[in-house]
């Protein structure tokens, strides 16, 4: 399904390609051995390094360097063997050494690419032109001081990877969905813990459009730093509509880096042309080439994890679910692990609705997570055997799963405790009809008159007077016979 | 016994182990020169208390039999390395007041090894310089003088010219110092003592304030070939605190020397004898020449065609990087802060008080070389013209052992000579830049005096991590020199 801009002139197509920055998952920094624990006390987690003493120099952490390249295979990306970093120059407060540590012309990882889910069902490649590896720079803090800025050094010298894909998106949703694949692939190489709300995860997003069915680049603007796949979605949706604005009303677009509101829901310029910076990229000459041993990657490789699009197709094509389900289960792999677990010697259907309805419901309720469930994997497997063997009706085991959230007990002795086991003996079950039939003869006589409605009513009471232990499937066939007769 | 700041430090090894001497008298004869030399300008700070007590401890771990190799040698440290709880400047008013709380790579194994730090010693601001006049800290005057001028105030050659003026005059018995395009050997050809700027990646820069990170390199500067090898030996190591530190073994150079040098074949660069070259400068250069010749080893003319392009390559590099290196000095976190309206204010107002005028043309020539649209006419050719100058002397090792050359085209010079035009200044590293380009080891040890008096330099260049032929080459170069005329300062000290 295309997305367009129906502009006054025609309808315009969207050109969309984001650079995301991950921070690499490590004990220590890019550069140093200072630690990089989040939401510590600020500047209580910075070397001599990070803070840009005389003399200190950059020794490459060779987990950053290991970690990129496991996140590059699972990009089915290039590594490249001889990598260059290269020192990106620029002052500010919270940059301690006055230039970055980054990679330009030689990153460490090359072309790859990622498989994006659309709602509809279909999927789309979707390029990576790169990935490389940088230092994270330190916050100014400017509402601390009436008149001075503060700075926490913290984060200064943590381990990025910038991920740029290439410029392959066509709508915010495609964005979205980006966003989304490539942070479920970054948490199941266990290469960043795609933490939005902590600024683990950023996205710069740049965004042009053309007028539909052309196959020019226009000028495009980058809006920077957004920190929820939703505000991507709204940046790039506000952002192309004035590009359209601008070009209809015979206005052209500079190229700029932009800022997006989320309160008001707009980008506005972000630099002036004044301070339009000149980064003077040269390598950073307290630093060898970074050259990796072809064994070493080929280790990484065996090591990777089933990653989320093969483990999709294995659920589709092993457990017979649809596609739509398979995807929303492999989202994170503690769910898919869950599932698995359920699933395992059991009805895989079944398995999936328990799932993916009463527990991950039930995970909303609780504000709990899969990691942490309040319902274990086997006991929900129990709850799923009960219903199999016909100890449980499907609306028993509704009320048998609400009482393990409430107790954590297994749902064997639940169904002991409270007696909540389903009746199936025949006998049991017609004395409750006939009860119930003796009771209103009146709308017996209308359902044998012809009016078939009022069976539904007569199934309600019977389960009523059960207590809900009746077998439903029993009772409609034994109130059928009765009414019959 | 005699004067004990005359004394080369193997001697001074010998008198410590034999109990002739303590470390605490050895230092203290070192005290006392320093303080009498106090109108050369040599040191920055002078840490008087800390070598005695340093000297103290020395002489309880010999009592003990614990004594480093170098244990109770007092040495002046270039203030450009960073020592723990004493100022490190860098001659610059920037980081005037900064006390490093840690310690260079390099100063740390010297204190390993037993050594006493008699204090911190003066260079041109940042090391950028050669004749160190561009120090915050006031120039430093060369304890050699004219004959024909005993009044005219020399330089003493730069950047390590603090270094250089204290090891000549005796107020430290070796130093440290730092090269990035001559300001090891320079300097200690200017004042008639032996430098060394050993391969790049033979001494960790870790804790060496940085002018121009892949060029700069610290090394030793002491009145003997042997002293060299001895502090150097003592200096060097791999660090992993520095990417580009050699994973390597030092060896003892001292075994190197008084080995023959029958059969080497020594380089003599055509490129490096220009028209105009000082008849003195050349005739050393001969003479050096001869000597070698007697003990054995064998002249070959070479060809190092790339020279001419070294310096300007040299003043393309060594600036892009120092822009970049020194841009960490923005009054936010240590050292000088100017305070100013906005941060960029504060940085403008800063960096203009902070830095001196050679640093702010360098960080200025540096910021334009990189700068986008030039970047491949200045910064990309001079690494070209870089490796050619590499290819050119690793060429030249496939046919000889060791290359001559002059340390510097002149004898030192006036202080306020030579500052008209910069370049005139940058001239002065002409013979010691292809080195420094290539990362090769070079070494610069006294051959004789002008006619006026003044030291002269040869420098001796050798294949990567080969130091142990240079220092061979300099032992019998210096035995045939037997160079014993002294500054006057040194004639007239300890009496």
């Amino acid at each position: 399904m295309t997305y367009l801009i129906e502009g006054e002139t025609g309808e315009w197509e969207l050109v969309i390609g984001l650079e995301v920055h991950a921070q690499v998952v490590s004990n220590a920094k890019l550069f140093s051995g200072a630690a990089t624990r989040f939401g510590a006390e600020p500047n209580s987690q910075v070397s001599f390094i990070d803070a840009g003493f005389p003399g200190m120099l950059p020794v490459i952490n060779r987990v950053c360097v290991e970690q990129a390249v496991r996140t590059g295979l699972g990009l089915k990306a290039k590594i490249n063997l001889t990598s260059v970093f290269a020192r990106k120059n620029y002052f500010y407060a919270d940059l301690p050494q006055g230039y970055q540590i980054s990679q330009y012309e030689q990153p460490i990882v090359g072309n790859g690419t990622l498989t994006i889910d659309l709602a509809d069902g279909t999927s789309k490649v979707i390029g990576i032109e790169r990935l490389h590896l940088e230092q994270d720079a330190g916050k100014s803090m400017h509402d601390q001081h009436p008149t001075r800025s503060y700075i926490d050094l913290n984060r200064s010298g943590v381990a990025l990877m910038e991920i740029v894909s290439k410029p392959d998106l066509r709508s915010p949703e495609e964005a979205g969905a980006y966003i989304a694949k490539l942070r479920s692939i970054l948490r199941y190489l266990g290469t960043c813990d795609g933490n939005m709300q902590e600024g683990s995860l950023r996205c710069d997003a740049n965004v042009s459009v053309r007028p539909k069915g052309s196959d020019e680049l226009r000028t495009r603007c980058e809006i920077k730093n957004v920190n929820s796949i939703r505000f991507v979605q709204q940046a790039i949706e506000y952002e192309a509509r004035r590009h359209v604005e601008v070009y209809e009303s015979g206005g052209t677009i500079d190229q700029e880096t932009r800022l997006f509101d989320s309160s008001k829901g707009e980008t506005r310029s972000m630099r002036s042309k004044e301070h339009a910076h000149d980064y003077r990229y040269f390598p950073d000459p307290d630093l060898l080439p970074l050259v990796l041993d072809p064994a070493m990657v080929e280790e990484i490789g065996r090591s990777l994890p089933e990653l989320p699009d093969e483990k999709k197709d294995r659920f589709v094509h092993e457990y017979g679910l649809s596609a739509y389900d398979a995807g929303v289960l492999v989202a994170e792999q503690a769910s898919a692990d869950f599932f698995e677990t359920v699933a395992k010697g059991r009805d895989s259907k079944l398995a999936a609705n328990w799932v993916m309805g009463d527990f991950f419901g039930a995970l909303n309720a609780t504000g709990r997570t899969v990691e942490d469930p309040p319902v274990s994997a086997a006991d929900l497997g129990a709850l799923i055997d009960l219903i199999k063997d016909g100890t449980l009706s499907g609306r028993l085991a509704k009320d048998v799963f609400a009482l393990m959230l409430e107790t954590g007990k297994a749902p064997a002795v639940l169904v002991e405790e409270k007696g909540l086991r389903q009746v199936t003996d025949t006998s049991a079950i017609e004395a409750a009809i006939d009860q119930v039939m003796a009771a209103n003869p009146d709308k017996v006589a209308e359902i044998k008159g012809g009016k078939d409605k009022l069976m539904g009513w007569f199934v309600g009471q019977v389960m009523k007077a059960t207590q809900g232990k009746a077998n439903p499937a029993m009772v409609n066939e034994l109130l059928a016979n009765k009414m019959k007769d | 016994m005699s004067d004990p700041t005359t004394l080369g430090i193997a001697d001074a090894l010998r008198l410590l182990a034999d109990g002739e001497i303590s470390a605490v008298e050895l230092t203290r004869a070192h005290i006392e020169r320093m303080e009498a030399g106090r109108a050369l300008n040599a040191f920055i700070t002078e840490t008087p208390d800390l070598a005695l007590a340093q000297a103290k401890e020395s002489d309880t771990r010999r009592t003990r039999g614990e004594e480093g190799r170098l244990d109770g040698i007092p040495l002046g440290i270039k203030d450009l390395f960073c020592t723990e709880g004493v100022q490190t400047s860098a001659a610059s008013a920037i980081l005037k007041g900064f006390v490093p709380p840690y310690e260079s790579t390099v100063t740390a194994n010297l204190k390993a090894a037993g050594t006493v730090m008699l204090g911190k010693l003066n260079l041109d601001e940042f090391a950028m310089g050669s004749a160190n006049v561009t120090s915050h800290f006031g120039p430093v005057e060369n304890p050699w003088k004219r004959r024909s001028d005993k009044n005219a105030k020399l330089v003493p050659g730069g950047s390590s010219g603090g270094s250089a003026a204290a090891v000549a005059s005796g107020l430290c018995m070796g130093a440290t110092g730092t090269d990035t395009g001559g300001s090891i050997r320079q300097p200690a050809s200017f004042c008639g003592i032996v430098g060394i700027k050993p391969t790049y990646g033979r001494c960790s820069r870790f804790g060496v304030v940085a002018f121009a990170s892949s060029l700069d390199q610290p090394g030793p500067m002491a009145r003997s070939v042997e002293d060299c090898a001895l502090l150097l030996g003592a200096m060097a190591g791999h660090d992993s605190k520095d990417s580009t530190s050699a994973p390597m073994a030092v060896p003892d150079f001292t075994k190197a020397l008084g080995g023959s040098v029958k059969g080497l074949k020594v380089g003599i660069p055509t490129e490096y004898r220009p028209d105009g070259l000082n008849a003195e400068v050349a005739a050393i250069w001969d003479r050096g020449v001869e000597w070698l010749k007697e003990a054995g080893a064998e002249p070959v003319s070479i060809s190092l065609p790339a020279t001419r392009y070294a310096l300007p390559a040299y003043y393309i590099i060594a600036p892009a990087e120092c822009s970049s290196n020194l841009a960490r000095y923005d009054g936010v976190r240590f050292g000088l802060r100017v305070e100013g309206a906005t941060l960029d204010d504060l940085y403008r107002e800063t960096r203009a008080a902070g830095f001196g005028a050679e640093v702010r043309r360098r960080i200025l020539i540096g910021t334009y070389v990189l700068s986008a649209g030039y970047y491949d006419a200045y910064y990309n050719k001079a690494q070209k013209v870089r490796r050619l100058i590499a290819d050119d002397f690793a060429r030249a090792f496939q046919n000889v052992d060791v290359i001559l050359t002059p340390t510097a085209p002149s004898a030192a010079f006036g202080i306020g000579e030579k500052s008209d035009d910069p370049v005139t200044m940058w001239l002065n590293d002409i013979f010691t830049i292809p080195a420094s380009l290539a990362g090769l080891p070079g070494l610069s040890l006294p051959a004789g005096l002008n006619q006026d008096g003044l030291p002269l330099g040869l420098q001796l260049i050798g294949r990567p991590f080969d130091e142990e032929t240079v220092f061979r080459v300099a032992a019998a170069m210096e035995k045939a020199a037997d160079f014993t005329a002294k500054p006057d300062l040194f004639a007239a000290g300890g009496a």
